[in-house]
């Protein structure tokens, strides 16, 4: 049995989910046993050409140029997984929809009319069908070599959709929310990263975006509760997800 | 073996206690000070209880403060539970090797410790006689369980205070101690005292019992400490009533209530890991990616993800106002024609540790209130 060949695309983005991968350091050598890396320019020079078994993309959508390289992508891979809030939100370059980009490029760039950009950044799954979506900013690493796995066993990746406070229950977390009034973003954001920072006395930022039963504006009217305002849940909703529908939606209702 | 039934011990005797359960080979667990919370973990002297605090709990509330005195028991139940080393939030129930091709399943070795718990309460005594009947009485026993229940050693307290939350009066739970422990005390502290009357429950109980130093409990001991359980009582924070509760919910299946708690639930399962009596759980196999080692681990899962009630990759529970009214409906109804008892035993933990306060007293009394409780 051939191994499966992967390819790895970089769209507008930090490159910080891609290093995710090279980060496997134990498992990397399980998983080039496992699977050809066709096409990985962040890892090595040499390239296969396609069609590829599975890409993985990363970064959003946000010029003419890659609104058309994904279609191509698309069609050259057999299964799309998107990587990464970028990828799979917009991520924090989506805070663009929400302003005139032309204010941006004057402000930024010594030469505006060099650029060919969209106005607006976007997910993947806005452009092209996706087969799989992993979430996070960045994702974690235990995730992606499941998800890896999981490609590779031909089976479903142990992805839950549930809340963060699943985690930080799992691991004894004792909740910041309840014991210190932080305000957590947890309740109504995706796990995946292990509830990170309520165990250092955080509350969640969301960068694993909407949980899969999310009722923002239920943990909004408690933040409000606890004295935070509404342009402070403007902000905390529009960071690495603000382009995620429900956080969206949210953030729309309290800006004024 | 020598066995006292009763003692008095003097605080500063206090810690020879742990002395003598660690001695025997114990792995003893006690209520500690982390952080904002007061947690169960591992203790090895009295010091590493939260001496002088107490909590302050609300719905969607806790807050830790000093007491005035310098108590060990003053305080009530916090964020963990004791479930967490029963029933542990994951544990792997088999791996499986390909050796050319066979698969060899082998479970974990059974583990080779006893737990000693020290500062469990009647509601949380009464909530491992919930989860024995769920583990171990319905003719099919849960090894994971078993293990780690085999050998355990408990020493309750009754409360002396009453949490903003609890209402095990209501539940008949508590707050006094009524069966399960090795041994039992109270805390009797005032200006010219500070000792704690024991009881011991079992021969276990009484051996170690008579190796503490202390004299003999007297009648007025005794009514020392059913007036500080009655003060107690006398104090809860919330109340349920329990009468025709199973009929009243099973009635009011279309209450417009379920839809209104749904406005305000997040989904975010936090009541039901912090219940000392939930117990569900899911299964996730995983396997190296060269397929030689798999392995298949239970985790603690919740009536309010989606992927519980998930059938040929749908949720039959798809709605806020179903995951909730399941939760509440088996914990005081459905568990009744399971298990023969509610399945709450008061603790408050889910008020408390709701992120948004949601309460189920106040939810079980609103959507009741079509079919009052004839009196
Ligand atoms: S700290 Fe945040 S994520 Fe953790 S249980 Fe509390 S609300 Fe949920
Ligand atoms: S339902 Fe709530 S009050 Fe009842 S035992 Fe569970 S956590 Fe405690
Ligand atoms: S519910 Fe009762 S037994 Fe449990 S901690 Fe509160 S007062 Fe004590
Ligand atoms: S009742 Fe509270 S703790 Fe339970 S799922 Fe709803 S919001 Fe979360």
């Amino acid at each position: 049995m051939s191994k499966p060949k992967l390819a790895v695309w970089k769209f507008a983005s930090c490159d910080g989910c891609q290093l995710s991968l090279l980060d496997c350091e134990d498992e990397l050598l399980d998983i080039v046993g496992a699977i050809d890396i066709a096409y990985f320019p962040e890892a090595t020079r040499a390239e296969l050409p396609g069609p590829y078994d599975v890409s993985l993309v990363e970064g959003s959508v946000t010029t003419p140029h890659d609104a058309a390289r994904i279609q191509e992508i698309r069609k050259l891979s057999g299964t799309l997984i998107t990587i990464g809030a970028c990828a799979t939100a917009g991520g924090i370059q989506a805070l663009r929809n929400w302003a005139d980009v032309d204010d941006f490029l004057s402000i930024v760039y010594a030469h505006p009319e060099y650029l060919d950009t969209l106005e607006t950044s976007t997910p993947i799954a806005d452009h092209v069908p996706v087969d799989f979506e992993l979430r996070g900013c960045p994702i974690s690493k235990v995730q992606l070599i499941e998800v890896i796995s999981a490609f590779v066993q031909k089976r479903k990746p142990n992805v839950p959709g549930h809340s963060v406070c699943v985690e930080c229950k799992l691991r004894g977390t004792s909740c910041v929310m309840v014991a210190s009034a932080i305000p957590c973003l947890g309740p109504v954001t995706q796990a995946g990263c292990g509830a990170i920072c309520p165990a250092f006395d955080r509350g969640c930022y969301g960068c694993f975006g909407p949980a899969e039963s999310p009722n923002v504006i239920a943990l909004g009217d408690w933040w409000k509760s606890l004295g935070i305002e509404d342009d402070d849940l403007v902000r905390a909703l529009r960071t690495f997800n603000s382009y995620a529908p429900e956080f969206k939606e949210a953030s729309a209702t309290y800006e004024r | 073996m020598t066995t006292s039934q009763t003692k008095v011990v003097e605080r500063v005797d206090l810690g020879i206690l742990i002395d003598l359960l660690a001695d025997s080979g114990y792995d003893v667990i006690g209520p500690t000070k982390q952080d904002q919370t007061i947690v169960y973990r591992p203790i090895s002297a009295i010091d590493d209880l939260p001496i002088g605090w107490t909590d302050v709990q609300d719905g969607g509330s806790y807050r830790l403060v000093r007491r005035d005195d310098s108590a060990l028991f003053g305080y009530v139940v916090g964020p963990h539970s004791w479930k967490s080393y029963l029933f542990p939030p994951r544990s792997v129930l088999l791996t499986i090797e390909n050796v050319d091709g066979e698969l060899i399943f082998t479970p974990p070795d059974a583990p080779d410790r006893r737990y000693a718990f020290i500062g469990i309460r009647a509601c949380e005594l009464a909530a491992i006689a919930i989860q024995d009947r769920v583990f171990l009485g319905s003719g099919q026993v849960d090894t994971t369980y078993a293990n780690n229940r085999a050998g355990l050693f408990t020493v309750g307290v009754n409360c002396a205070v009453a949490g903003g939350t609890c209402f095990c009066a209501s539940m008949k739970t508590g707050p006094r101690c009524l069966a399960g422990y090795d041994l039992v005390l109270t805390e009797v502290l005032d200006e010219s005292t500070h000792h704690f009357v024991f009881e011991a429950g079992s021969d276990a109980g009484g051996e170690v019992l008579h190796q503490l130093p202390g004299r003999d409990a007297t009648e007025a001991d005794f009514a020392r400490v059913a007036a500080i359980v009655d003060d107690t009582a006398a104090h809860m924070g919330r109340s349920m009533d329990t009468r025709r509760v199973r009929e009243d919910i099973y009635t009011n299946r279309d209450s417009a209530h379920w839809d209104r708690v749904a406005e305000r639930c997040l989904s975010c399962a936090n009541c039901t890991l912090v219940c000392p009596t939930c117990f569900c759980s899911t299964t996730e196999d995983t396997a190296s990616l060269d397929a030689a080692l798999g392995q298949r681990e239970r985790r603690w899962d919740s009536c309010f993800t989606l992927d519980f009630s998930g059938l040929h990759g749908h949720p039959v529970r798809e709605t806020p106002t179903a995951r909730y009214r399941q939760w509440l409906t088996h914990k005081l109804a459905t568990w009744q024609d399971q298990f023969d008892s509610i399945g709450c035993v008061g603790c408050g933990r889910c008020i408390t540790w709701c992120p948004v306060g949601i309460d189920i007293t106040h939810e079980v009394a609103a959507i009741r209130t079509r079919s009052e409780v004839p009196a």
